[in-house]
C-alpha cells in the first residue's frame, strides 16, 4: 500500500543514539530515529514516558546530553549560533495552543514572519490570510484568541506556525485539550496538511488519524522506543507485549 | 397562566419577568431587597442629607471668599476662609517662580497635555506625528521652566514651589522610573548572574531604606557619590532620588505581571523562532504590563503624593507654602483650609491617574471572559 507519494528518501531529521536527562533522572534512552522528507510519523506512549521531550529536542526547546541530533543537515550542539533560523524551519502546534492572548489572530500569525524573517508586513497580511483561509477560518482574523473555540484555536496555532513556511511540523497532542465535537476539526485540517507533503511528527493517541496518514508508528514507554512499524502492522500485529498492552488499554474503552 | 405548549426544540426565548432588569431591577436588587436592607438605604439617606447639608454650607454658601485676614472672614460669615488661599494662589501654583515669568509656566503645563495624549491614548488621529512632540517635549519644558537659553532669563531653582513642583516631581519620577523599573524587573529575571545580581541588590537595597532617608541623602551627601566634575542642582538629586525608589517598586509589581504569564508563551516564542529581545518586546512585556496596570498605578499615585515629603528638606511644596502661609499672623489658625485645599489638588491629580488606569485595563481586556 503506497498511501503517501510525497516521501522520498532524503532525510530531514536524524537522531542518532540520543540521551536526555532531567537532572539525575534519565528521560530519553538511546533514541535512534530518522525521518525522511514528507514523511508523517505518528508517536503515542503512556503519559510520562518521554514523547514532548522527544519532539521538543528537535526544535531545541529541551537540550539533549548524549547523542546526535541533525536536522536540515544542521547538527543540534551547544555552541549553535543560528538556533532560531533553524526553529523557523521547525513549527510547532501545543496541546495547549499557546497562542499569543494580546494580539489578534492575524497578529499572531504575522508576528513572526515579520519580526524573524523580515517580511514585509503587507506581504505577512496576504500570507497568514492565505492560511488562515487553509484552515478554514479568515473570518476570525480580527478577533483576539479569547473569543475563538478550542477547536478554532489550535487551528489558528497550525496556521500560525505555517506562516513561518516550516520544512517540519511538530504536533504535542494537538486534540487532547479540545471538547469532542472539535477534534475532528483539527484533525482534518492536519490531515490537509500532510496531503500537502509536510514533513510531520505527531505526538497523538487518535489511532484513527494515525491508521489514516500515518507512514510509520511509534510506541515509546520510559524513554525508549520500544517498537515502530507502517500503521498497518502496528495496529493489527504488534510485537512488544508492552504494545500490546498500551493498544489494548487506548482501543477498547 | 403563561405555560403554554411548544413542541421539543421549538421553546422561544423569553423575555424576563418585569422588575428583574433595568432600573427599577438594580433599585430593587440593590437598596431595598429585604426589610433590613431597605431600612438602611432610608437612614443612609437622611444621615447623607445632613451631612453634605453641613459640608456645602461649611463649604460653598456660607464661605467667605476675599478677605484681608481671618478676623475680616469671621466678620463677614461663619463658613471657610478661603481667602487665605485666593490671595497666595499665585505662591500655591508657582511658588516663587517671578510674576512676569510665569507664562512659561502655564505654556509648558498646557502642552504637557499635548505630549502625554498619544503615549497615554494608543489610538489617537495622527500619533505618529504627535510622538514627535512628545519626543522633545522634555527639552522643550526644561528650557522653558529652567531658562538661560533663547534669551529666557534663567530661574533659580529655588524659586520653584508650590503645585509646579510637585508635578515637575511627580511626573518626571513617573515618567523615569517606568523604563527603569522595566530594565529592573528584566534584569532581575536575566539569566546573566551579574545583571540578576546587581539588579537584585539594587531593588532590595531602594526598597529597604525610606524615602525620607534618600532625600536627606539626596540633599546632603549625593554630590559624594557622582563623578568629579558634577554637580547637580538640589532639584535634580531629588528627581534621581524619587525615580530610583519608585523604580524598585515598579521592578517588583512588574516583575509579578512576568511571572503571572504561562511557560507556554515563552515556548511558543521560542518555538517561532523570536529572540529573547523579540520576545521580551511582543510578548513579555506588553502581557506582563497589562497584568501590573494597578501595581504601577499605585506605585505612580504613592511616588506623586510622597513628593510632599520634600519639605523635609527645604523645597516649598505645596504643603511648605500652606506652612508659610499659616505663619503669616494675618491667616493664623486657618490650617484646615489650607490643608483641605493642598488635599483636593492631589485628590483630583491621583483620582484621574486612577480612571484612566481602569480605562486602560478596560481597553486593554482582551480575554474575554
Ligand atoms: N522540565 C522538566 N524537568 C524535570 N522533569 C521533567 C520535565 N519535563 C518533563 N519531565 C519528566 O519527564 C518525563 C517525560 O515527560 P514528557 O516528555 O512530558 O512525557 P509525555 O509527553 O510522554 O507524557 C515525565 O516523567 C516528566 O515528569
Ligand atoms: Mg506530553
Amino acid at each position: 500500500m503506497v498511501k503517501n507519494k510525497n516521501k522520498s528518501s532524503k532525510p530531514v531529521i536524524e537522531i542518532k543514539e540520543m540521551h536526555k536527562w532531567f537532572g539525575t533522572f534519565h528521560v530519553l534512552k538511546n533514541i535512534s530515529l530518522g525521518v525522511n522528507q514528507g514523511e508523517r510519523i505518528v508517536i503515542c506512549g503512556p503519559s510520562g514516558s518521554g514523547k514532548s521531550t522527544l519532539i521538543r529536542c528537535i526544535n531545541r526547546l529541551e537540550v539533549h546530553q548524549k547523542g546526535d541530533i541533525i536536522v536540515n543537515d544542521v547538527e543540534l550542539t551547544g555552541d549553535l549560533k543560528n538556533l532560531e533560523s533553524i526553529r523557523s524551519d521547525v513549527g510547532m502546534v501545543f496541546q495547549s495552543f499557546n497562542l499569543f492572548p494580546h494580539l489578534t489572530v492575524l497578529e499572531n500569525c504575522t508576528l513572526a514572519p515579520i519580526w524573524v524573517k523580515g517580511l514585509p508586513k503587507k506581504e505577512a497580511n496576504e500570507l497568514a490570510m492565505e492560511l488562515l483561509t487553509r484552515v478554514k477560518i479568515p473570518e476570525q482574523a480580527l478577533k483576539f484568541p479569547g473569543q475563538l473555540s478550542g477547536g478554532q484555536q489550535q487551528r489558528v496555532a497550525i496556521a500560525r506556525s505555517l506562516c513561518m513556511q516550516p520544512k517540519i511540523m511538530l504536533f504535542d497532542e494537538p486534540t487532547s485539550a479540545l471538547d469532542p465535537e472539535m477534534i475532528k476539526e483539527v484533525l482534518d485540517t492536519m490531515i490537509e496538511l500532510a496531503e500537502t507533503g509536510m514533513t510531520m511528527l505527531v505526538v497523538t493517541h487518535e489511532m484513527g488519524f494515525a491508521k489514516k496518514v500515518a507512514d510509520s508508528v511509534i510506541f515509546m514507554d520510559e524513554g525508549e522506543i520500544i517498537e515502530q512499524n507502517d500503521p498497518k502492522n502496528f495496529f493489527n500485529n504488534p510485537k512488544n507485549d508492552r504494545t500490546k498492552l498500551f493498544l489494548s488499554q487506548i482501543l477498547n474503552h | 397562566m403563561s405555560t403554554e405548549m411548544y413542541k421539543p426544540g421549538s421553546y422561544p426565548n423569553l423575555p424576563p419577568p418585569p422588575g428583574t432588569v433595568g432600573f427599577y431591577g438594580w433599585i430593587r436588587n440593590n437598596l431595598f431587597s429585604s426589610i433590613s436592607n431597605t431600612l438602611l438605604t432610608i437612614v443612609s439617606v437622611v444621615l447623607v442629607y445632613y451631612l453634605i447639608d453641613g459640608i456645602i454650607g461649611w463649604f460653598l454658601f456660607d464661605a467667605v471668599f476675599d478677605a484681608d485676614s481671618k478676623i475680616e472672614c469671621r466678620k463677614i460669615n461663619d463658613g471657610a476662609c478661603w481667602a487665605v488661599i485666593t490671595r497666595r494662589v499665585g505662591q500655591f501654583v508657582y511658588g516663587f517662580y517671578p510674576e512676569a515669568e510665569r507664562w512659561r509656566i502655564d505654556i509648558s503645563f498646557l502642552t504637557m497635555f499635548i505630549a502625554f495624549a498619544p503615549l497615554l491614548y494608543p489610538d489617537l488621529p495622527k500619533r505618529k506625528w504627535l510622538l514627535w512632540f512628545s519626543g522633545i517635549y522634555p527639552f522643550f519644558a526644561f528650557i522653558l521652566i529652567n531658562g538661560g537659553f533663547f534669551g529666557l532669563a534663567k530661574i533659580e531653582y529655588s524659586l520653584f514651589g508650590g503645585f509646579m513642583l510637585t508635578v515637575i516631581l511627580g511626573v518626571t519620577g513617573i515618567v523615569c522610573s517606568l523604563p527603569i523599573g522595566i530594565l529592573l524587573a528584566l534584569g532581575r529575571q536575566s539569566k546573566l548572574t551579574v545583571v540578576r545580581t546587581l539588579s537584585v541588590c539594587f531593588i532590595e537595597f531602594m526598597r529597604g531604606v525610606p524615602l525620607i532617608t534618600l532625600l536627606f541623602v539626596a540633599s546632603s551627601m549625593l554630590n559624594y557619590f557622582m563623578p568629579p566634575g558634577t554637580n547637580f542642582s538640589i532639584l535634580v538629586r531629588v528627581i534621581i532620588m524619587f525615580t530610583f525608589f519608585s523604580a524598585a517598586y515598579i521592578a517588583e509589581v512588574i516583575r509579578g505581571g512576568i511571572q503571572a504569564i504561562p511557560k507556554g508563551q515563552y515556548e511558543a516564542a521560542d518555538a517561532l523562532g523570536m529572540n529573547y529581545w523579540q520576545t521580551t518586546r511582543f510578548i513579555t512585556l506588553p502581557q506582563a504590563l497589562k497584568i501590573s496596570i494597578p501595581g504601577i498605578m499605585n506605585t505612580f499615585i504613592g511616588l506623586y503624593k510622597d513628593t510632599t515629603l520634600v519639605v523635609v528638606i527645604g523645597l516649598l511644596d505645596p504643603l511648605g507654602i500652606g506652612r508659610a502661609a499659616l505663619a503669616d499672623t494675618k491667616w493664623n489658625g486657618l490650617s484646615t483650609e489650607t490643608y483641605l485645599f493642598v488635599a483636593l489638588f492631589f485628590f483630583v491629580s491621583c483620582f484621574a491617574m486612577s480612571r484612566y488606569s481602569l480605562w486602560l485595563e478596560n481597553k486593554l481586556n482582551t480575554d474575554h471572559k
